[in-house]
């Protein structure tokens, strides 16, 4: 321990013995004094994602003398936002890679290890090679895992032959490769997930990237979409995106119109939907969603699959001192996105600070920003500000919405610039 | 800075002062950073970055982005998030002071 810290704690030791609070072990002292004195502790964060990489680096900005470790299994982390667009091939892999080097620039300490197991109750970490951490305040960003057991056929071995790209890497390549090695003609079908799951445009987005390829490479192929919803984010815009940019190549299937998956066949690449049978060339099964494991092997998650918390500090509302941002938490009407995790992790961060320091919880609103490419020079986007009222997170009335529908080439093309631009700016955000 | 301060003075100058850990308006700025760069700082800015950018122009730029005086692409639809007295606390942590 920082020997800075630890004359701190030991001042502030004598000062809770004085006021009769124990602290819960040695090393993990909290910082509770009632003086509004930020002071020291320990706060662990899981998941190098965006929102626990920004829930890290915002925990030291609000308080530079806390001792923050953030674990993540992974040196570099690749986005899932920018994908599409490496799917597409106008991006590459690199462009969409980030690693720690600036989180540890920044004093957060940086452990690229497995989580074996938290006791929440003696609020401990144990990592896979057997190391323990305690921790005042633990926040988890443990994403989101996929449910094998909704359609028949499929199991984890699937997503090697009918890729989901839903976790950006060596997913990503795979549905590129895929697409470019096609035959002319042929189809490529996607299985749209049903609500709630990460990023609810993300799919959408990638039927324009797709078919960006496909006219100028396979200009004969056409995109299915099997929906297991009926429904879609920006529906009215991306409809309209397609119909403008790519004709008649994308037909997309609402579940009450056929789209319903029962099962898959991965060897003979077939669908048996309510549709009919599908026989594809590429299929791109994106699997219902539910909380990373990590997530249920701590008891964090309800009956939905997600983590229920308290949606002014994201602390959860089953295990004091464990906060959940980011997709794995119940946050709606917040999407599951790269941008809610970001913001949802400085309001987590700004309320842990204030904690240690003895403070009541404040609220200021969450924000959530979202653009997705039709072409790589036409986007759309949908934004939300967000309130906290009556213990619930509420989208503010009159605020937000999506791109107008009919807008002008020059209006597209402005946003797919922002596009680039927003992820620019979040990534240095989150990673710099 | 905090290399000079002795942990007891610290301590002391936080006994004295008891300010509130985290500000809402410092929470509520920090909401632009997603887009507009860490601290307003972009290297190569494709969206307008907010360095140097004062805080009374953030306030009425905002202002004028809510009442559709002023067509952005997404900011109109942000700006109608926000109240008066919100707009105001945010440009004290992200605007330029005094200007």
């Amino acid at each position: 321990m920082n020997t800075r810290f630890s004359k701190l704690t030991r001042r502030q030791m004598i000062q809770l013995a004085a006021a009769g609070i124990a602290a819960p072990s040695a090393l993990a002292l909290t910082g509770c004094s009632t003086t509004g004195r930020k002071g020291a502790g320990q706060v662990v964060v899981i998941g190098g994602g965006f929102g626990g990489s920004a829930a890290a680096k915002y925990l030291k900005r609000y308080n530079p003398e806390l001792n923050v470790t953030l674990i993540e299994p992974s040196k570099e982390y690749i986005t899932c936002p920018g994908s599409n667009w490496v799917i597409g091939g106008f991006h590459e892999m690199k462009q969409i890679t980030h690693n720690y080097n600036a989180a540890k620039k920044n004093g957060i300490k940086v452990v690229h290890e497995y989580v074996a197991s938290v006791d929440p109750v003696k609020q401990t970490i144990t990592l896979a090679g057997g190391k323990k951490l305690s921790y005042d305040k633990l926040v988890m960003s443990p994403g989101i895992d996929f449910k094998w057991d909704v359609h028949e056929g499929v199991n984890t071995d699937t997503e090697n032959h009918l890729p989901h790209a839903y976790k950006a890497g060596d997913q990503t390549l795979l549905l590129r490769d895929q697409l470019q090695s096609m035959r002319q003609g042929g189809t490529f079908a996607m299985v749209a997930p049903p609500n709630p799951f990460r990023c609810p445009p993300g799919p959408y987005e990638r039927v324009g990237t797709v078919a960006h390829y496909l006219k100028q490479n396979n200009p004969t192929a056409k995109l299915l979409i099997l929906d297991q919803k009926n429904a879609f984010s920006k529906q009215g815009l991306f409809m309209e995106g397609w119909r403008n940019n790519y004709g008649q190549m994308i037909e997309w299937v609402a579940s009450q119109d056929g789209g319903k998956v029962h099962s898959l066949d991965v060897k003979n690449k077939t669908i048996n939907a309510d549709y009919g049978k599908v026989k594809a060339d590429v299929i791109n099964y994106i699997p219902p969603q539910k909380a990373g494991k990590l997530a249920f092997a701590t008891g964090l998650t309800n009956d939905s699959g997600y983590c229920p918390v308290n949606q002014q500090t994201f602390e959860s509302t089953i295990h004091k001192n464990i906060h959940v941002i980011g997709d794995a938490s119940i946050a709606s009407p917040m999407p599951k996105s790269g941008h809610s995790a970001t913001s949802q992790a400085k309001a987590c961060a700004a309320n842990i600070v204030l904690a240690m320091a003895g403070q009541a919880p404040i609220s200021a609103k969450n924000v959530n920003t979202c653009y997705s490419l039709v072409t790589p020079d036409y986007a759309i986007s949908v934004a939300a500000v967000y309130d906290f009222k009556d213990g619930k997170i509420v989208s503010v009335d009159g605020a937000g919405g999506v791109s107008p529908m009919g807008a002008s080439p020059e209006v597209r093309k402005m946003e797919a610039l922002y596009t680039q631009g927003w992820y620019n700016s979040i990534a240095d955000e989150v990673w710099g | 800075m905090r290399k000079v301060l002795l942990p007891a003075a610290g301590l002391l100058l936080a006994t004295m002062m008891p300010a509130q850990a985290v500000e809402r308006g410092e929470l509520l700025a920090n909401s632009c950073f997603s887009c507009h760069g860490y601290e307003g700082k972009l290297d190569n800015p494709k969206i307008p970055s907010l360095e140097n950018y004062p805080a009374s122009m953030i306030i009425s730029q905002m202002k004028a982005y809510r009442d559709g005086s002023r067509q952005g692409t997404i900011m109109n639809r942000h700006a109608k998030g926000y109240t008066d007295e919100e707009i105001e606390l945010m440009a004290k942590f992200i605007g330029k002071q005094g200007q």
